[in-house]
């Protein structure tokens, strides 16, 4: 450990480590940017089908598993405090308690996923809720139904791919985190935290999307 | 007008002389380390390598349709005819237009412009590589395992239902193709961004660096959506469920509005890169400082903002409101005066200068004059009326590709031979070079300005048979086409040669300023022995001869 903890050097283009970690959150920024647009143009298929076919998109909702996507809300959330820790501890002596919090995270993370795919187990094998491959037409206002259901897999999909990238990043870098890298530096664990924290984020625009149209019918 | 003069203070410390000094291309010299390179001089020079491959297989799609529409008939079957026509798109826009400028000169010149020592992220710049040759070998498998006959445009609801291609292959080509951009955009953002050397403000970036920077938020901003939207056509294709499928219970529509979103602001980024490169040549060929400066750098910011409002002028007779058309048609117009400031301004430069015809100048002269021909008939097909008239005709084939290929692909050669000297340290047979710009100028007129005429007397694009009345024209395009074809392969030939056999270029051949030029040629591994000072904005020009052998 003890030849890990000193600062590292900054690539070549950079004038200090300082000047490094800066320009890595512009990039951050810039990259989530980019990503808010990836979902933003499935939001608006979203937004205009859910005004074209009201009824639809609230018999689809009403079939979803509202207890396991809340559940996952808490998690997710408390996942995204673990990382906020983290990133106060990162660039400090407390290379445990980093370490720890990156863990808590990823394990938390990884909750959400057991939870989703046992969610997805039941969309499947109990509910028959996949478009196009298995779906019932016997349901009230079926296309549109249908379609609430596509961007449901669709959305939840791509959310779980950015989730499962994140905790592999972050077991990464607790791993890192461990052999003391980020003692000196806590610069990476930030911009980690913010990809993290996006991620996070769009589980709760998700979560008001899916499973809370139609409750009241 | 004189541009504000500025302080003539100290200029950068002149480098050693080019001599046995190690440079980027001797420095390792095995495959591994041109594959697992993170300079961005290399990844620019295997950006333009890869492009330039897919440049001549969407060429030779081209060809085909030339060759097919010589007789009224057709000479090709039908369903070849569609396949060559949406290769020759599909490769020609994602797979060289987009990318060449940016991620091939780009890459090689950005960085050295602002006196960096690379980009911000050169980890990211090398990824971009890999996924565009692998999402353009995805494409090139699509449409060498039998093709497809969508369009480039994939439009709905053909793409879901009624077409019998490699469909998703080609909308996975296109939708990894994507990150390429992205990552090259973003790289670029915050390299401009943080990397700057000491005194270069904003206002001392060369035109191009703001050109590309502008491109640069078009990638970021404008991909993603693209990406989201094939994805979702992609899904409905594989699982026949209605996003954008009118059968299904989706909106057709819908898949044109975003489409575009993404597609017409891409337009931009097949144009800025190129004005970018012709504000470098003419300033520095005609021994001027550019005239206006900071009018060319927000017209090409004003470019990329109005771009992502305009795509509505390409669903005017797909069933939009004739509200909305109006609006959108208003909008189009306004593109015209952050178009006309930079024509008007390169033409001020021009004035009074010591104008000097080398091939690069050539060119950019040829951007000029193609690129207003296309602006102008720009005007006339986001007039709502005459679009009308000639919508899905020639006339906005002719229109677009005296854009892109007038346009954007006569700055590329400009900015490839400009910058030859710097990438090889050789210089190219400048006679060749002249006879290859005067052929690709005029062998694309002879092409595209009969399109023209066909538009206007009414014939419709994609169609691979037509009444015989129109052979004429047709005629004289394909053999436009012919002379095309020569005067694109030439630069294959002289340059290839000059890069084994042409004379050793100093660092600054042209005389030009720019921080480019202060470095050897071929530049070092790291660009500069030294972190650069600048002191002085671009372009300061005096106006007497190039001087020889600089």
């Amino acid at each position: 450990m003890a030849e890990t903890s000193s600062a590292p050097e900054p690539e070549i283009q950079y004038a200090s480590l300082a000047h490094q970690g800066e320009t890595a959150e512009i990039g951050i920024w810039a990259f989530l940017s980019t990503e808010i647009l990836f979902f933003g143009g499935m939001f608006l298929v979203y937004a205009l089908y859910r005004q074209a076919f009201p009824i639809g998109f609230a018999e689809g909702s009403k079939d979803t598993k509202f207890i396991i996507g809340t559940v996952n809300l808490f998690i997710l959330l408390t996942s995204s405090f673990t990382m906020a820790w983290a990133v106060e501890l990162a660039g400090t002596e407390a290379r445990r308690a980093l370490t720890v919090l990156l863990l808590v995270t990823a394990a938390l993370g990884l909750i959400f996923i057991g939870l989703k795919g046992f969610e997805y187990y039941e969309d499947v094998w109990i509910d028959h809720d996949f478009p196009g491959i298995i779906f019932p037409m016997s349901k009230p206002d079926a296309r549109a139904n249908e379609l609430f259901w596509l961007l449901y897999w669709m959305l939840t999909g791509l959310h779980a791919v950015h989730l499962s990238i994140g905790v592999g990043l972050v077991l990464t870098f607790a791993h890192r985190a461990w052999r003391g890298a980020y003692i000196r530096y806590g610069k990476p664990i930030e911009i980690l935290g913010y990809y993290w924290t996006f991620v996070d984020l769009m589980w709760v625009v998700l979560w008001t999307l899916i499973y809370l149209p139609g409750r009241n019918i | 007008m004189t541009v504000p003069a500025l302080p003539e203070l100290t200029p950068v410390p002149e480098l050693a002389p080019v001599t046995a000094v190690e440079n980027y291309l001797t420095d390792d010299m095995s495959l591994r380390s041109w594959l697992f390179t993170l300079d961005h001089k290399r990844i620019g020079i295997l950006f333009i390598i890869t492009l330039t491959l897919f440049f001549f297989i969407g060429g030779a799609a081209a060809a085909l349709i030339r060759i097919d529409l010589i007789d009224p008939a057709g000479l090709a079957p039908p369903a070849l005819y569609n396949r060559m026509f949406t290769a020759h798109g599909i490769l020609m826009v994602w797979f060289f237009l987009l990318p060449i400028i940016p991620a091939g000169l780009g890459n090689f010149v950005l960085p050295l412009m602002i006196g960096a020592h690379d980009v911000a992220f050169p980890r990211l710049n090398l990824m971009s590589w890999y996924i565009l040759a692998i999402s353009g070998g995805l494409a090139f498998a699509a449409i060498f395992i039998g093709g497809l006959d969508t369009g480039w445009t994939f439009y709905e609801p053909f793409t879901a239902d009624f077409t019998n291609g490699h469909v998703i292959m080609a909308l996975a080509a296109v939708f990894l193709s994507g990150f390429s951009s992205i990552s090259t955009g973003l790289n670029f953002i915050v390299t401009t961004h943080r990397l700057r050397a000491p005194g270069m403000t904003w206002y001392r970036l060369p035109v191009f660096v703001w050109t590309i920077y502008a491109t640069s938020v078009i990638f970021v901003l404008a991909t993603p959506v693209l990406a989201a939207t094939l994805l979702m056509s992609a899904v409905q294709r594989f699982l026949h469920v209605g996003v954008f499928d009118p059968a299904l219970g989706g909106d057709p529509i819908l898949f044109q509005h975003l489409f575009w979103f993404y597609s017409h602001p891409a337009v931009y980024i097949m144009i800025l890169p190129g004005m970018g490169v012709v504000s470098e040549l003419i300033p520095c060929f005609a021994r001027k400082p550019l005239f206006g400066y900071e009018f060319v750098v927000w017209s090409s910011i004003g470019l990329a903002i109005i771009g992502f409002l305009v795509w509505g002028h390409h669903m005017f007779v797909a069933g939009i409101s004739v509200y909305s058309a109006l609006v959108f048609s208003m909008m189009s117009f306004f593109v015209a005066v952050p178009s006309a400031i930079k024509v008007f301004n390169w033409t001020a430069t021009l004035h009074d200068g010591w104008i000097s015809f080398d091939a690069p100048m050539l060119y950019a002269l040829g951007f000029v004059i193609l690129f207003t021909i296309g602006g102008l008939t720009g005007l006339f097909v986001a007039t709502l009326g005459f679009d009308e008239y000639v919508h899905d005709t020639y006339f906005v084939i002719a229109h677009f590709h005296y854009i892109m290929v007038g346009g954007m692909v006569s700055a590329f050669f400009g900015g490839l031979h400009y910058w030859w000297p710097k990438m090889t340290g050789r210089l190219y047979n400048e006679w060749w070079a002249r006879i290859a710009a005067l052929l690709i100028f005029f062998g694309f007129n002879l092409t595209f300005f009969p399109q023209f005429i066909l538009g206007y007397l009414g014939m419709p694009r994609r169609l691979y048979a037509y009444p015989p009345e129109w052979q004429f024209w047709n005629v004289l395009s394909s053999a436009g086409a012919a002379v095309l074809a020569v005067a694109y392969a030439l630069p294959l030939f002289y340059l290839g040669w000059s890069l084994f056999r042409g004379e050793r270029a100093g660092p600054n051949p042209w005389g030009a300023t720019g921080l480019e030029w202060q470095t050897p040629s071929p530049p070092p591994k790291h660009n500069f022995e030294t972190t650069p000072i600048v002191t002085r904005g671009p372009y300061q020009y005096t106006p007497e001869p190039i001087p020889q052998n600089a």
